[in-house]
């Protein structure tokens, strides 16, 4: 068992609850569709699953244990919107390094050029930025990679580019997905199974 | 200034400012002392060819007179704005960083500090330790960090809740690595700014304090002293003796206020789109 | 009829780059559509590529470091900056990608339209009750917003709309709901510019989608012909088919280029494996094959 959400509770605001009482399981190499209306807090539980929010109830247990609070995160989460979770003052050579020093296949793989890695994100276009975000999750201490909405914003041919290579490196090393999306066909090619959130949440 | 775009337009006034200022310091240090000597010969000259803002009732000249109580105050005004300054720093980003109580507390020692006048308060530090150029240094440096302390926990609170510093948490970095790596280069150009809009209060305050006497000795041609002085002979007509030094005073502080305002828009991000 | 018609149309921004040097960034580059009434046309593209910026063109609200080229035509006349000026907000409306476009210190009724028994119409056709009269747009829900944004255009009665992005951060359903509104205002006349970088909802609503890449038009085809790839007729448009999830998944390498940075010739000869000497000399120009248009020298 890679990862046990147990009883997750949340509410933003701690009276009306968003997430009432969610629980489920990932098996290593699992990919996992979470699909469900907007707004209903896929991103929230997207974001308690990562560490980042913490849960007014249950747990989140990874390998058996909870999130390290240290260290790089197991679990990464990729963003919707790359401008924002890259440092505008950073050139993107540095932002990669952040996390580890990817391999130039890798780097091939994504279609990210070598003349990037000197350009600041304000240079580059969202889709381009988004390759960088992807990389930068992958590194070898990664074991689940939670993918909210990633290439929504992208056009298909790039949506299908990324995905072809997280699939690659995935399935090479084992490491779990969490696919955020709306679109069905997406979570027919990418996933082996589908999560309803509502049905989760309503039970 | 044909064909130049507003940017390169701003780094050139920027240059220029600079460059006055450097000079006026310099001028303090690079004219020559006799020129503070008394010499009766020469009293109460008005502005002429030779003595450019005139001579006062010592036979002194204006002009270097001026230039030096402008250096003095740049001297001063500065060294007190950079204490200041780091006082603000640290106070700002140490209620930033803080758990929520230290914050609270913090904020509300500010708003404290605040609400007292501060001449008031400057006056009273600067004569417990003696008056004197230490005083006013050590009374303005206390005085003044409350307005950029709050806009550097502004930036650094801003900064922080950025996803891209929490996603560096996630990538195993440091709270030190993240502080030195993303908030630290982030508040810099604000700070930057906020400690050179500092000199003018500092400056003026510092006048200030030495024309109401609790400020620089009479020895030092300070330009509070100088006006001090001249308010006793205005009666008699010798206007230049305020008018210059007071005109100079207040555009060097112009002149710094606009450096300030320039470098803003020179290091604003946003504004390195347009 | 064809309503608006937009030839050759270059967009280019005088923008600093790091330092203090200025250069000009082009963004879109010899860009070729025609609206026509009753038909709902989708410019497909990723988000951020500059499309927004064709419907600031057509409305005349385009920043002033904006340097645009190209001819624009209103039923035939030339449209001009005071043309815009008379049909903006009438005539020629624009549905916002959000209610930032609004004024956040006026009431909604107010905004609608000045004629406030056309705004009792068109919110009673909506949906939506009369007290969203008189709230302000930062109260507004997002299905709310969305439906205000198209009363805004409609109460102007509108012949040319334009709907900038319309559905991102909305339901499923919702989506629909307002894509469906829009097919019906083309249905009743009136002719619809869709800016989208939602390829399936272009499909399912438009009647003609324009396929937009590195800030130009490539190719002008029927929705009905992204059913099959051999109805296509540009090598991107077939790429875009193959890449879809529910055809191949299949991804064609390399990166889209800016707009202007390919200097001569096609601008997807780089990525494609049909080229030859003369796509990378002299740009195709745009001609009409199999009841559609296209920008290439071997689209059959």
């Amino acid at each position: 068992m890679l990862l046990e959400v147990k009883n997750i509770k949340f509410s933003h605001d701690g009276k009306t609850p968003l997430i009432k009482c969610i629980s489920f399981c990932i098996e290593a190499g699992e990919r996992v569709a979470l699909v469900g209306p907007s707004g209903c807090g896929k991103s929230t539980l997207a974001q308690i699953i990562a560490g980042y929010i913490k849960p007014h109830g249950g747990k989140i247990l990874f390998d058996g244990a909870p999130l390290p609070d240290r260290g790089y995160c197991p679990i990464q989460l990729i963003y919707q919107h790359p401008e924002k979770a890259i440092n505008p003052r950073w050139r993107l050579g540095k932002t990669l390094r952040e996390a580890w020093d990817p391999d130039e296949s890798l780097l091939k793989d994504l279609g990210i050029e070598k003349a990037w890695l000197d350009r600041y994100p304000s240079e580059l276009s969202g889709g381009e930025l988004q390759r960088f975000c992807i990389a930068r999750a992958l590194a070898p201490q990664t074991r689940l990679i939670i993918a909210d909405e990633i290439s929504t914003m992208l056009d298909v041919i790039t949506q299908a580019q990324v995905w072809e290579v997280l699939l690659k490196v995935t399935q090479e090393r084992g490491i779990g997905i969490i696919a955020i999306t709306h679109s069905e066909d997406l979570a027919k090619r990418v996933c082996t199974r589908v999560i309803n959130f509502e049905d989760l949440n309503n039970r | 200034m044909r064909g130049l775009n507003r940017r390169t337009s701003a780094a050139i006034t920027a240059i220029v400012i600079l460059a006055i200022i450097i000079a006026i310091y310099l001028g303090g240090s690079l004219l020559p002392d006799s020129a503070l000597k008394a010499d009766f010969s020469q009293k109460a000259l008005k502005p002429s060819v030779d003595h450019i803002f005139g001579t006062d009732y010592l036979g002194r000249d204006m002009f270097v007179r001026t230039i030096k109580g402008l250096s003095l105050s740049l001297t001063v005004g500065a060294i007190a704005s950079c204490i200041s300054a780091l006082i603000a720093l640290v106070i700002g980003t140490t209620a930033a960083l803080g758990k929520g109580l230290i914050d609270h507390a913090i904020n509300w020692f500010i708003d404290v500090f605040m609400s007292v006048p501060h001449t008031v308060l400057l006056i009273l530090i600067a004569m417990v330790l003696d008056r004197g150029a230490t005083g006013v240094l050590i009374g303005i440096a206390l005085t003044h960090w409350c307005q950029l302390a709050r806009i550097v926990r502004a930036e650094v609170l801003q900064v922080r809740s950025q996803q891209f510093v929490l996603a560096s948490r996630k990538f195993g970095k440091s709270p030190f690595w993240i502080a030195k790596e993303h908030i630290f280069p982030h508040v810099i150009p604000q700070f930057f700014v906020g400690l050179i809009l500092m000199f003018p209060h500092a400056i003026m305050h510092e006048s200030g304090l030495t024309f109401l006497g609790f400020g620089l000795p009479p020895e030092q041609p300070a330009i509070g002293i100088i006006l001090s002085e001249a308010m006793s002979y205005i009666s008699s007509g010798a206007w230049w003796l305020a008018f210059f030094p007071g005109l100079s005073l207040v555009i060097l502080v112009l002149l710094i206020d606009k450096l300030g305002s320039t470098v803003r828009y020179l290091l604003e991000p946003r504004e390195a789109q347009m | 009829m064809k309503a608006l018609e937009v030839k050759n149309l270059s967009i280019s921004f005088n923008r600093y780059q790091k330092g203090l040097k200025k250069k000009d960034l082009k963004v879109i580059s010899n860009l070729n559509i025609s609206l026509y009434e009753g038909q709902i046309l989708a410019i497909a593209g990723s988000s951020g590529s500059g499309k927004s910026l064709l419907a600031h063109a057509i409305l005349g609200i385009l920043p002033k470091n904006a340097k645009v080229e190209g001819t624009m035509l209103w039923y035939g006349e030339p449209l001009t900056l005071s043309l815009q000026k008379k049909l903006r907000g009438k005539e020629l409306a624009l549905v916002p990608q959000s209610i930032t476009y609004l004024d956040p210190i006026k009431r909604v009724g107010k905004q609608i339209s000045e004629d406030q028994s056309k705004v009792t119409a068109v919110l009673k056709r909506y949906d939506l009750s009369e007290k969203i009269k008189r709230l302000y747009p930062f109260e507004l829900s997002g299905g709310m917003a969305r439906r205000v944004l198209l009363a805004t255009a409609v109460a102007g009665n509108a012949k040319v709309i334009i709907a900038d992005e319309p559905t991102p951060g909305l339901s499923k359903e919702l989506a629909e709901t307002a894509m469906s509104h829009f097919r019906e205002l083309a249905d009743q006349g009136a002719a619809v510019l869709l800016i989208t970088h939602d390829l399936d909802l272009a499909l399912r609503y438009a009647d003609r989608i324009a396929v937009f890449y590195a800030g130009t038009t490539v190719e002008i085809a029927k929705a009905s012909d992204f059913e099959r790839e051999e109805l296509l007729r540009h090598p991107y448009s077939r790429a875009l088919w193959n890449a879809m999830p529910q055809n191949n998944f299949k991804s064609t390498p390399g990166v889209q280029p800016y707009a202007g940075s390919i200097e001569s010739g096609c601008v997807f000869a780089p990525r494609c494996n049909l080229k030859t000497l003369e796509c990378t000399q002299t740009t195709p120009p745009m001609r009409i094959l199999r009841d559609g248009e296209v920008c290439c020298y071997h689209a059959t």
